[in-house]
């Protein structure tokens, strides 16, 4: 690891600094750009260290929303009081990845930009598409247990990694970002992308973009949430499959439903027409199927990840009826209620 | 206080200011070295442990203005000004932290080498006020492994001190 350093005394110095270099990389927490450096997956040549810059608060919006800055750590956005009280469901992914040594070190903004945990991203003897465009996809024909089952193509089967951002996702939530040409803001749908034939771009940020907060509308669906993730272990280890299940009543009946899915695509899974399939419907498991077999339509294994197209029916069921029930999984819980 | 330079390029050596175990330490390093190696290779602080080096094992928890995080993730020049607890700065022979007793009574580890990052993460998470039934520690603790298995053992020790803490709360009121 060699690489000069920076320490930003402003965000518009911040974005200055990386974006004359192509080289360059914003670092704040560090989990996961100094364990890509260490591996020798990520070079860069310099670091623009964000973490003195003031986007740390968090900022009720006009419409009743929260506005929460880039570099709030994970933990302190997981235990804050508005966050506990009302979005309950984003509280819970949180808890529910990662250790809470890296909860404390990462941060908001540097949780929507790690990086896939593909065995063959991680290896740099090994070809890689994502890592080095062109290469190959070695998961494709390799041990693919963890890769995608959705929205994957030719080039690339990797998954998003995050908890949080299937949270942020069911709650449609949206990024501010800064840049070179000044601000802009992004729906959560938007922000990550599909591999496509560039599996090496994760996400929709120009080189030199920062992300500086993200916004969370005005809080809905009240009791009716959870957060369910299904691992390898049962604590700290990424998801195998996890669902962000949403409702809001009206009445005897669904008003509003939202599911997004962890662990199965390159971004969190949500689709609206499956979603709807929710609306006027009285909450019963067979109506929750019918939901899962919309989302996992055009679901896909790879032989040795062929498992997570039944996990993940079984789960969005499941919690889906943790959200109606108004009984969430409780992240210390190892049964799932 | 922040003594090193807002920039470094070429990189090379620059002077860093940290508050370790409550010294006030000034070390030249790259800005490569992770706070660990700091630790462990500058100044000789070698009972914080590196263990994987990736972030996944949790030997080398330390506590940086009063969080637990690990230290083989941290650039040490990126924490310039901070506060740095390690296990040296908890307490010394003679002269225990509640939680290095406790792990010494429920006989908490075997071969001692998570221990010193158990100890600093279960101190912590107590601080942090997170942690009350046995699930709750289990949970927080995870990023903390030991390979000796010697979990069971380290519940009873962090419920000990939790408990003992409780008597001292009440017995204050």
């Amino acid at each position: 690891m060699t690489f000069s350093y920076h320490r930003a005394e402003s965000v518009g110095d911040a974005i200055a600094a990386v974006s004359r270099d192509p080289n360059a990389r914003f670092i704040a927490g560090g989990t996961n750009l100094v364990d890509l450096m260490k591996y020798d997956v990520e070079r860069p040549g310099r670091l623009v260290d964000i973490t003195r810059l003031p986007l740390k608060g968090f900022e009720q919006t006009g419409g009743g929303g929260l506005k929460i800055g880039a570099l709030v750590p994970n933990s302190d956005l997981a235990y804050h009081p508005s966050i506990e009280r009302d979005y309950p469901l984003l509280a819970s992914a949180i808890l529910a990845g990662a250790s809470a040594q890296l909860r404390n070190a990462a941060t908001t903004g540097g949780n929507l930009l790690q990086r896939t945990r593909c065995y063959y991203f991680y290896d740099v003897a090994t070809p890689c598409n994502k890592r080095e465009p062109g290469s190959g996809c070695s998961a494709m024909t390799g041990v693919n247990r963890i890769h995608a089952i959705l929205g994957a193509s030719d080039a690339c089967i990797a998954t998003h990694p995050s908890d949080m951002c299937v949270a942020l996702a069911a709650l449609g939530a949206t990024v501010h970002v800064a840049g070179p040409d000044g601000e802009r803001t992004i729906a959560f749908e938007d922000f990550h992308r599909l591999p496509g034939d560039e599996p090496q771009k994760d996400n929709t940020l120009a080189h030199g973009e920062m992300v500086t907060a993200v916004e969370l509308p005005a809080p809905r669906f009240g009791a009716n949430h959870s957060y369910l993730k299904l691992r390898d272990r049962l604590s700290y280890a990424f998801a195998l499959v996890s669902v962000a299940a949403a409702i809001e009543m009206d009445g005897d009946v669904v008003g509003e439903a939202r599911v997004a899915l962890g662990g199965v695509a390159h971004k969190p899974w949500r689709d609206p027409k499956a979603e709807g399939l929710l609306k006027g419907q009285i909450p019963s498991s067979s109506a929750f199927a019918a939901v899962a077999d919309s989302l996992l339509s055009g679901a896909e294994g790879h032989g040795a990840n062929d498992f997570k197209i039944e996990l993940a029916h079984r789960a969005i069921v499941r919690a889906l009826g943790q959200a109606a029930a108004a009984t969430p999984q409780v992240q210390s819980s190892k049964t799932v209620n | 206080m922040s003594t090193s330079q807002t920039t470094i390029d070429p990189p090379r050596p620059t002077s860093l200011t940290l508050t370790v175990n409550g010294e006030l330490r000034t070390i030249e390093i790259e800005p490569s070295v992770t706070l660990l190696d700091l630790l462990r290779e500058r100044l000789h602080l070698t009972g914080t442990k590196k263990g994987c080096d990736q972030g996944q094992c949790g030997a080398c928890t330390v506590i940086v203005d009063g969080k637990r995080v690990n230290s083989c993730l941290q650039l040490a020049i990126m924490k310039d000004g901070c506060e740095v607890v390690t296990i040296e700065g908890l307490g010394a022979p003679g002269d225990l932290h509640p939680m290095q007793a406790a792990f010494i009574a429920h006989d908490a580890f075997q071969c001692g080498y998570c221990t010193p990052g158990q100890i600093c993460s279960a101190v912590a998470m107590i601080d942090e006020g997170h942690a009350t039934t046995s699930d709750e520690i289990r949970e927080l603790m995870s990023g903390n492994l030991c390979r000796c298995g010697a979990y069971t053992n380290i519940v009873d020790a962090i419920e000990d001190v939790l408990s003992q803490r409780r008597r001292h709360l009440e017995a204050a009121e």
